[in-house]
């Protein structure tokens, strides 16, 4: 009886999250795949036809290939701020976790500062155009590693605090300088917390949508979660095109959950808990 | 923790060792130069603009040249009704989300440890929301909520309830925007609750068995008092992300109907839409000491039974 009792709540339990949290994904699967006619519906229906191809090839196209520039822009964007995010924070890090006193006390504050303040929107966007670099993809680059620092320092820290000092000594009396011991010894060593960090921000700079809209604003340089937003005041009338668009966007952060989801969870989890 | 000293020791004495400590430094295992990217970046970037911000909220400010206004900008902000239901509103969605990724996180988690099966595709189904792009997720649920054709709604006249037109009514459109955000954000929750679940010592659930408590009280006296610390990253990751949030309510309402659903984030860049570049960053300065008046506090109080980062 009671196991019974369990199999339904259990059941229940099931039904009620699929609902939820699934739903919404089917919905903008099959809007997706219908024509053009059904899916301006926008309900939850079952496709009369499946142009799937169709709308594939379509959005593809679209205004000049502005996707396919956008997946280019997008995966440039990423690859290159992730890639210094990993380097400048595993670097600061160290010495952070290493070196106390006053300089630490100070980058301390700074990296929790990172975290809680919101980045001031137009005097960034002053700076960035005094540098000649507003509305350039390393001008947004440098914007997405200065904002996604704070998180990817704490992160390094806590992974070099479990690393023993005895290896610093050793490596010193073997004639290694700071920089050496760093890159030599400690990076290689970093390899798991390195993944966690590159997980992560991967993520939160390709979905980043408010960075992209201030500081590379216009179709050339639009990142993907651009032209979503740009599709939507433009497809008023083709919603297949912009949840083709929406599916498309959404399969690299799935790929990553399906091969990565331990160590994806795990970053966002430590970072929490012991940050 | 102290500082190091690099070198091998040479030998005892006041003197020396003050010698040794100044070499030391220069040669340290741990140079400051590697601190020097990072600092750049996050310098000019970040803390420039930021620090410029309460220069450039008391002027007239087209970014080529500015005018001094003193305090004008921040009294049209607080003056204005439009402005002002920024700040109510800004509030009352980083209110309603935290208390709910709360309560719906916890709830989550004690359900995805306990020995349900399956448990690991529910903490996958949960999960996945958070890895999905912010705008898409905006765009679906507005298709979803839609007042005649979107699914709620005709789930709802199912059971014979006639539901509201979520985003198109001034009563609700915020608050549907709020509830979006926890379905897309509770998983982070849920995870970390798992995290600090997992974290508590099997013994104490052991002490409650024998002393014949059951699952509520398992709950009350264990789990709800041990998973504090989960608690308190929950509350501090979802006020910071509420009080900042843009994305979603831009996606979804654009601050409409009228102004009724408009944040500090979205008036900013209304305001620096309309070239208003002073109020503009006079936004970004009320959302900072908003932000670091709630958050600092809340950190410091929840955070007493805390151990240091």
């Amino acid at each position: 009886m009671r196991a019974l009792r369990r199999l339904g709540v259990e059941g229940v339990a099931l039904v009620l999250a699929t609902a939820i949290f699934l739903v919404p994904f089917s919905f903008m699967l099959l809007t997706s795949v219908k024509d053009t006619v059904q899916s301006a519906d926008l309900d939850f229906a079952w496709p009369a036809n499946w142009p799937v191809v169709q709308n594939f090839v379509q959005v593809i196209e679209a205004r000049d290939y502005v996707l396919l520039r956008a997946f280019v822009n997008s995966t440039i964007l990423t690859v290159a701020s992730v890639a210094l995010i990993v380097v400048f924070s595993a670097m600061a890090a160290f010495v952070l976790q290493r070196r106390a006193g006053k300089v630490g006390r100070v980058a301390d504050f700074l990296v929790l500062s990172g975290l809680i303040i919101p980045p001031a929107i137009v005097p960034t966007i002053w700076l960035l155009q005094a540098l000649g670099l507003f509305k350039t993809m390393p001008g947004l680059i440098l914007v997405e590693v200065a904002f996604g620092l704070s998180y990817a320092v704490l992160l390094f820290r806590a992974f070099i605090a479990a690393i023993p000092r005895e290896l610093d000594e050793a490596a010193m009396i073997d004639g290694c300088d700071g920089l050496r011991l760093f890159f030599r010894v400690i990076l290689p060593l970093l390899r798991p917390v390195t993944i966690t960090v590159v997980l992560t921000s991967s993520v939160a700079v390709f979905n980043d949508f408010v960075n992209p809209l201030y500081f590379l604003p216009g179709d050339d340089n639009a990142t993907v979660q651009l032209t979503l937003y740009n599709f939507q005041s433009q497809y008023n009338t083709q919603w297949n095109l912009l949840f083709m668009d929406i599916v498309l966007i959404t399969i690299p952060p799935l790929l990553l959950f399906v091969f990565f989801n331990r160590k994806i969870v795990a970053g966002m989890t430590a970072g929490a808990i012991k940050g | 923790m102290t500082e190091q000293a690099a070198g091998p020791r040479t030998g005892p004495g006041p003197a020396e060792s003050m010698r040794h400590a100044r070499r030391a430094k220069h040669r340290s295992a741990y140079p400051y130069t590697l601190y020097v990217p990072a600092a750049v970046v996050y310098l000019v970037i970040f803390l420039v603009p930021t620090v410029m911000a309460f220069y450039f909220a008391l002027t007239r400010w087209t970014l080529f040249d500015s005018t001094f206004v003193g305090l004008e900008n921040f009294s049209d902000f607080l003056s204005e009704q439009n402005l002002r239901i920024g700040f109510q509103n800004t509030l009352i969605y980083a209110v309603v989300t935290s208390g709910l990724k709360v309560v719906l996180g916890l709830l989550l988690g004690v359900a995805l440890t306990s020995k349900l099966r399956l448990r690991g595709f529910l903490r996958s189904v949960v999960f996945f929301p958070v890895l999905v792009s912010t705008v898409a997720v905006g765009i679906t649920f507005s298709a979803l909520l839609r007042p005649d054709t979107g699914l709620v709604n005709k789930t709802l006249a199912l059971v014979g309830v006639d539901g509201p037109d979520w985003l198109g009514d001034a009563n609700t459109a915020l608050l549907s925007v709020a509830l979006v955000d926890v379905w897309k954000g509770v998983g982070i929750a849920t995870v970390i609750y798992i995290a600090g679940i997992l974290s508590i010592p099997r013994d104490y659930y052991q002490a409650v068995e024998v002393d014949g408590g059951g699952a509520w009280h398992r709950f009350r006296h264990v789990t709800l008092p041990l998973s504090w610390p989960a608690t308190y990253s929950v509350i501090i990751l979802s006020f910071i992300g509420g009080l900042r949030s843009f994305d979603l309510i831009w996606t979804m309402t654009r601050g409409g109907p009228g102004f009724t659903s408009d944040t500090i984030a979205s008036i900013i860049y209304k305001q620096y839409q309309a070239g208003f570049f002073g109020l503009s960053t006079a936004g970004n300065v009320l959302l900072f000491v908003v932000v670091t008046a709630i958050v600092v506090p809340l950190n410091y109080f929840l955070g007493k039974r805390q151990v240091a980062i």
